[in-house]
């Protein structure tokens, strides 16, 4: 119901960056970076594992070079917000690819373990890291489920202006947040998967039924990864 | 000796008094060097990672945090149960806990990625966070303490010994139930998420904690020359080897509820296969020479009543919960998230394989100085005030 | 060599006038009257730091990012100034008054040009420090 109003809203021009009319009828919700999030939107991302190549990671690299991720040569400990993950299963060897990052959930256990709240879910769906208050316990990276977080390891000097980040803190993907915020409508990761032409990677909001991610999900459906937990990610799966 | 004619004296600060804490304090300050260093660093230095988050630096805090609660054992069973014999020995039992824990809290600060931020931790709370409870159990349990040692040490308030000793001991199986709910809470890893989690560290508290009474209260009557009976130092003994057994129990059943489930399996064989480092630790380590062994030198007729097999015995209690820690904390982050059950999982990430962790010297330090500034506490007590009794021999039996 | 002849200029400065020595920013006129800014500068950044990090509003003219577009420019060889140089605006002052900021070891001390690429959002730009919003 808020979000017809919402909409509505944009259809009045209330908006500035508001509505972007893709065909008749069909409304991509944009941000305005001057307005606060709403809950009338959940973001979230939609992984084909079919379109997904095992030997690609444009994504990754994507990731990497938007927040500046450096390779400091130490595997152990250098940040990955997002991975390509290979699952095979050993009854029949069918073997897929996938991209592996923060699910966004509805019901986070880093958030929910964290002492300062510095781990927080925004309200349009997006978990995040105050690094104004986390204080590196670590214990979010105890939590997560899918070992979706880094800790920073070392100094950083070469941060970039959209993606703070520094040693001592935890960190994990934004989905892109700065892009979101300012109504880019994507994130890194499905823009290079785009390039690509595998199309694997989807972002959109969950909560339009019109949105091309909804409409995709509600024809094909989708699974969530470890979904006995109940978690509701934000992060869905086809043809896992 | 009846507790009204109890004395109380201060340790003598001898040449020796001053040399230990002067020892003590230079494990501190080297331990703080090292701190300084990996603070500028940054953790890349040490052996932790991105798989093993918590290290050394953990298996020391939780080790000396658990003890801390079981130190108090002594406090509660003479406060609480009415138990006269331990009735002298409360004010060492309360400092002890106290020291324990200060230095335990200690090491978890130094080790914070952003320890400048503690004043964040301190006003910034999330209630839902089993750790923002933990801050307050530990910070509080502080507080009870120093209001437990107030009434034993103020004759005028003896009548409230009881209540203090009730609400030490409340707060402290509330505060062992937390540590444990630490690791019980966290669903989705293959080792934790289980609900006795907490019970096991409440006996593991009673156990660690009364074996590190035992040391230091020998070493404290030693050091002062007074000599400690037989009969207090063969009770606690056997008090021991009562918690060394309920920590086997609590052990067995959660590996024979884990051996049930096969989901758990591969998590059980990591640990029981004898293969990897954590299970050889956990065979030899926990379970032999951390238990077994312990419960044999309490038991067999030849050591039951020998004082170096019961100190030998008290030694490798200790040594075994650190080792107890170690499975349990490193073991169980090393063991990869299954996220998806039946699958083959790879990845650049270590997703699918056993994760590595090698400490480093870094750690072990953060580690000595939290138990250096635990016993700093401990002999600065007995050096200040009047906390152990004058006379620690049996009672003649009554003429 | 630079950082000699930063710290150079920064002790004449201080000697003439025992002021900081101040950077030449780019704009003609900050967001706020100079006084305001000097006292109360952290309060505005510390609100829209949580208006950014819970809101995401992200273009009011408050934000750090804003500041440094403006305030932190290249020397005659194109150079930015880091925050661990006395040339630094922020750092010059801070040095001065002897208050220590972690801002820096997150955030970039530089604007978006300092970058090389051109920005690759732009719609974060200069046009948006300017616009005007009442002070909540």
């Amino acid at each position: 119901m808020s979000l017809d109003l919402t909409r509505r809203e944009f259809l009045q021009g209330a908006g500035a960056a508001g509505a972007l009319t893709l065909a008749p009828g069909v409304f991509l919700y944009a941000k305005d970076p001057e307005v606060p999030v709403t809950d009338a939107v959940r973001w979230g991302l939609l992984v084909d594992t079919r379109l997904c190549q095992e030997d690609c990671d444009a994504c990754v690299e994507a990731c990497n070079e938007e927040h500046n991720l450096e390779d400091l040569g130490r595997p152990e400990t250098d940040a990955q917000w997002i991975r390509k993950l290979t699952v095979r299963d050993p009854l029949g060897g069918r073997t897929i690819s996938l991209p592996m990052m923060c699910q966004h959930c509805e019901n986070p256990p880093c958030v929910d373990v964290c002492p300062t709240g510095a781990s927080f879910r925004r309200i349009d769906g997006i978990v995040l890291v105050d690094k104004h208050t986390c204080i590196g316990c670590r214990y979010c990276m105890m939590a997560c489920p899918y070992k979706a977080r880094s800790f920073i390891h070392e100094n950083l000097t070469e941060q970039l202006p959209h993606a703070p980040r520094g040693k001592g803190c935890v960190e994990s993907c934004t989905m892109c947040v700065h892009k979101v915020d300012a109504g880019e409508n994507t994130t890194a990761c499905a823009e290079a998967c785009h390039k690509d032409g595998h199309q694997a990677i989807l972002f959109g909001d969950l909560n339009d039924p019109d949105s091309e991610i909804s409409k995709r999900i509600r024809e094909f459906g989708a699974t969530q990864i470890r979904a006995d937990l109940g978690l509701n990610t934000g992060v869905r799966y086809q043809n896992l | 000796m009846s507790i009204a004619s109890v004395r109380y004296a201060t340790l003598d600060a001898g040449r020796s008094y001053w040399g230990l804490l002067a020892v003590l304090a230079g494990m501190t300050l080297v331990g703080l060097a090292g701190f300084l260093h990996l603070e500028h660093e940054g953790h890349w230095i040490t052996g932790m990672n991105n798989q093993v988050v918590w290290g050394i630096p953990h298996v020391f805090a939780v080790f000396l945090i658990v003890a801390a609660s079981g130190a108090l054992n002594v406090a509660s069973i003479a406060s609480v149960f009415g138990q006269v014999t331990y009735k002298p020995l409360a004010r060492l039992s309360g400092l002890l806990a106290a020291g324990l824990l200060i230095g335990g809290l200690a090491i978890l600060v130094l080790d914070l990625g952003r320890p400048d931020r503690l004043i964040v931790a301190m006003t910034y709370y999330n209630f839902k966070s089993i750790f923002a409870w933990n801050i307050f159990l530990y910070t509080g349990l502080l507080a009870v303490i120093a209001l437990y040692m107030f009434v034993l040490f103020q004759p005028a308030f003896a009548r409230w010994t009881r209540a203090a000793g009730i609400l030490a001991l409340l707060w402290r199986l509330v505060l062992t139930t937390g540590t444990g709910a630490i690791f019980g809470f966290l669903v989705a890893r293959q080792g934790y998420d289980a609900a006795i989690m907490a019970p096991l560290f409440i006996i593991m508290s009673f156990s660690f904690g009364t074996a590190v009474f035992m040391l230091v209260l020998t070493a404290a009557g030693r050091g002062s020359g007074r000599v400690l009976g037989d009969a207090l130092l063969f009770r606690l003994k056997n008090l021991l080897a009562i918690f060394v057994s309920a920590v086997l129990y609590f052990v067995l059943a959660y590996h024979i509820t884990n051996l049930y489930a096969t989901e758990h399996h591969g998590y059980e064989a990591f640990i029981l296969n004898f293969e990897s480092l954590y299970s050889k630790l956990f065979w030899i380590g926990q379970v032999g020479f951390g238990s077994l062994v312990p419960l044999a030198l309490f038991y067999a007729p030849r050591t039951r009543t020998c004082r170096i097999s019961t100190h030998v015995g008290a030694g490798l209690v200790i040594l075994g919960g650190l080792i107890q820690m170690y499975v349990i904390i490193i073991g169980g982050q090393a063991y990869p998230l299954v996220l998806f059950p039946g699958m083959e999982e790879s990845s650049s990430f270590y997703d699918g394989v056993i994760a590595s962790y090698v400490p480093s010297i870094w750690e072990f330090l953060l580690g000595f100085t939290g138990v250096a500034i635990g016993l700093i506490v401990v002999v600065a007590g007995l050096g200040a005030l009047g906390i152990l009794p004058e006379d620690l021999s049996d009672p003649k039996p009554a003429s | 060599m630079l950082s000699v002849v930063a710290l150079t200029a920064f002790s004449n400065a201080s000697a003439e006038g025992l002021e900081p020595f101040v950077p030449k920013a780019k704009g003609e006129q900050c967001v706020e009257p100079t006084q305001v800014m000097r006292e109360r500068h952290w309060e505005f950044i510390l609100h829209q730091r949580d208006e950014t990090m819970y809101k995401g509003i992200r273009t009011t003219r408050h934000s750090l990012k804003n500041c440094l577009e403006c305030h932190v420019q290249p020397d005659e060889e194109g150079r930015f100034p880091r925050s661990s140089e006395t040339t630094h605006f922020c750092t010059s002052c801070h040095v001065f008054a002897g208050i220590r900021v972690d801002c820096f070891e997150c955030h970039a001390d530089r604007p978006h040009e300092a970058y090389g690429a051109i920005p690759r959002h732009s719609r974060l730009s200069l046009n948006d420090l300017f616009r005007r919003r009442p002070i909540q």
